[in-house]
């Protein structure tokens, strides 16, 4: 099933898929940044994949290319799935919005760009979603250590001692 | 009133227009200026706050309305409120310890969460289920299913101004919690499902706990359509509000009743089973309209294909283990530690280090009550995940919410944000 689909995809886009893996019946299209849009909606268009299930990055530090974006589509009248996996590296991270082709990206675009800091060109509304807009640093990141989050407000007197600022003159 | 030009500069505006630094927004006045009318700008519609302390949005919702006087001109969603960084929690902590974090995003269907979880760890492991777990899982389903459907009728009719079936579903939602602690212990946050298989088996009185539920529920919810379905005010509230066509449901990746009230038959127990949902015979409820009452019908019909899968699953539970007897990744029992070193060997490693998961992708997605609910895992070999992404039905529904309110009156936004159906906790993570 999965390889007759891989076979079926690899023949119909061509040289826009770089390599395309199966894994645990999984297919996944491995293509390069510059034609994504041109794949997502082929795979929109021809190969009936309607619905944008999910758009995600993992963090494959220390590896370089660092940032894999997956797309995760399904077609309902084909009932099968397909994944879309771009390669970004640290030191240019960003790739097409997706949004002109699944309307759906814009929130999940906007969260990878929140957690990530991964820029999506000719995004609409690019700004951060989950974290408030003060907020320093893109904490998915590997680098980002899972620490205490500083308090905002506390009855600890030694803490409040600690971190308000008194006048010194 | 529509006017050509907008004025570029705030203090162009008249005196009585919105002053932007009032509207707390995480937002920009360019940014803000592409999300609303030129016409909230001059002061000629009025910006609105609702939430994040707002009953009716369900939790910490917040909602930003551009009014025309009733109407909604644009409405701009703003969550993030209840973001507690799970899937960054989650990398830090081996794939069985993951589990309990899984049942805080969606709190109302914890079994949901941890299925699809677990599933997703099994897949990329290879694990198979035994066939009792299975039944037992879809059982644990579809009570958590309706769990989560009757919180969403009583504060869906809450809302709309039925305060009696709110009261009517928290006396009913009693009995699947009570069924709930039988099994794991707790009330809420279960962590019942395990890589494998159930962390043990149900008690001896989990059948008649069923039962009741069985017995009770069919008249109960004869009772609440009673309420509902024919009330004219009701029906007034809810029929040609907040219609999304089938198209826009798919390109916005809604799913779950909210899909199937547009009439598009998508469910994932069908599509793709999993924890053998093939073995049951049951049908999907679908709508025609994609509006408020139809999503409402949808999932009143969903009660009743519940029970009917219940029903089937009780009646040919198989006897057996419910856990697999692959000694990497399910601990072994406590009598076999006592006497063989291997076992206690294996227990040692995983309670101390875990199992090891191979490197790759999975996808894996159940159908909970809110709609498909998936994992994206990512293993690294290592005994931690390098990446765990929930797909929450809730972000995905909650996201057209802006579109699908443009044009309807302030008082149907309510009833709009209680048919979609969304905890802020899956929203959010």
């Amino acid at each position: 099933m999965s390889q007759s689909l891989s076979e079926l995809l690899k023949s119909a886009l061509g040289d826009a898929i770089s390599q395309v893996t199966v894994f645990r019946d999984e297919v996944t299209l491995h293509v390069p940044r510059e034609r994504i849009i041109e794949v997502l909606t082929h795979l929109r268009d021809v190969q009936q994949f309607n619905m944008l299930t999910d758009e995600t990055c993992v963090d494959y530090y220390p590896r370089e290319p660092r940032f894999g974006i997956l797309y995760q589509l399904y077609s309902i009248p084909r009932n099968i799935r397909v994944r879309v996996k771009v390669m970004l590296s640290e030191y240019d991270a960003s790739i097409p919005s997706a949004v002109p082709v699944y309307r759906n990206a814009n929130w999940l675009e906007r969260e990878i760009y929140d957690l990530f800091g991964i820029h999506f060109e000719g995004h609409p509304d690019l700004r951060r979603i989950l974290l408030p807009m003060d907020y320093q640093g893109h904490p998915l990141r590997k680098e980002v250590p899972v620490t205490v989050e500083e308090n905002a407000f506390s009855f600890n007197r030694a803490r409040i001692d600690a971190t308000k600022p008194y006048a010194t003159e | 009133m529509a006017i050509a030009e907008p004025p570029i500069r705030i203090e162009d505006a008249p005196l009585n227009a919105v002053r932007v630094d009032d509207v707390q927004l995480d937002i920009t006045l360019e940014q803000l200026k592409k999300l609303v009318s030129p016409r909230a700008l001059t002061g000629e519609t009025m910006l609105l706050n609702m939430g994040p302390q707002h009953p009716s949005t369900h939790g910490v919702l917040r909602l930003l309305l551009e009014l025309d006087g009733e109407t909604i001109v644009s409405c701009i969603p703003d969550i993030g409120y209840l973001h507690t960084g799970i899937e960054k929690t989650a990398e830090g902590k081996t794939y069985l310890k993951v589990i309990p974090l899984t049942d805080r995003t969606d709190y109302l269907a914890p079994m949901s969460n941890n299925l699809a979880f677990c599933g997703a760890v099994e897949k990329l492991v290879g694990i198979e289920v035994p066939i009792r777990a299975q039944y037992l899982r879809v059982i644990l389903m579809e009570l958590t299913r309706m769990n989560s459907h009757l919180v969403w009728l009583g504060t869906h009719a809450l809302d709309i101004g039925a305060m009696s079936v709110f009261l009517y579903c928290m006396r009913e939602r009693e009995m699947i919690l009570d069924i709930y602690e039988a099994v794991s212990g707790a009330r809420m946050m279960s962590s019942y499902i395990r890589p494998g298989g159930l962390w043990r088996d149900v008690p001896a009185h989990f059948p008649q706990l069923v039962q009741r539920v069985l017995d009770v529920f069919p008249g109960r919810i004869l009772e609440y359509e009673k309420l509902l379905k024919e009330n004219p005010l009701w029906k007034e509230r809810t029929v040609g509000i907040g219609k999304i066509s089938a198209e826009d449901a798919i390109a916005w990746g809604m799913t779950g009743p909210c899909l199937r009230g547009s009439g598009v038959n998508y469910d994932v127990r069908k599509a793709q089973p999993y924890s053998s949902y093939d073995h049951f015979d049951f049908s999907v409820p679908l709508g025609s309209n994609g509006d408020v009452y139809d999503r409402y019908k949808c999932r009143m019909e969903e009660f009743n294909q519940s029970l009917k899968i219940i029903r089937q699953a009780m009646k040919r539970l198989p006897p057996g283990p419910v856990m697999t007897d692959d000694r990497k990744v399910a601990p072994p029992p406590k009598h076999e530690i006592a006497y063989s070193m291997e076992s206690l060997i294996h227990h040692f490693k995983l309670w101390t280090e875990g199992f090891r998961a191979p490197e790759g992708e999975v996808y894996f997605a159940v159908e909970s009550g809110k709609g498909e609910y998936g994992v994206l895992l990512s293993g690294d070999g290592s005994p931690k995940p390098r990446r765990v992404h929930f797909r929450a039905p809730s972000f995905h529904n909650l996201q057209p919410l802006s579109e699908i309110s443009k044009g309807a009156l302030l008082a149907d936004i309510v009833a709009i944000i209680g048919s979609i159906d969304i905890v802020l906790g899956d929203v959010d993570r």
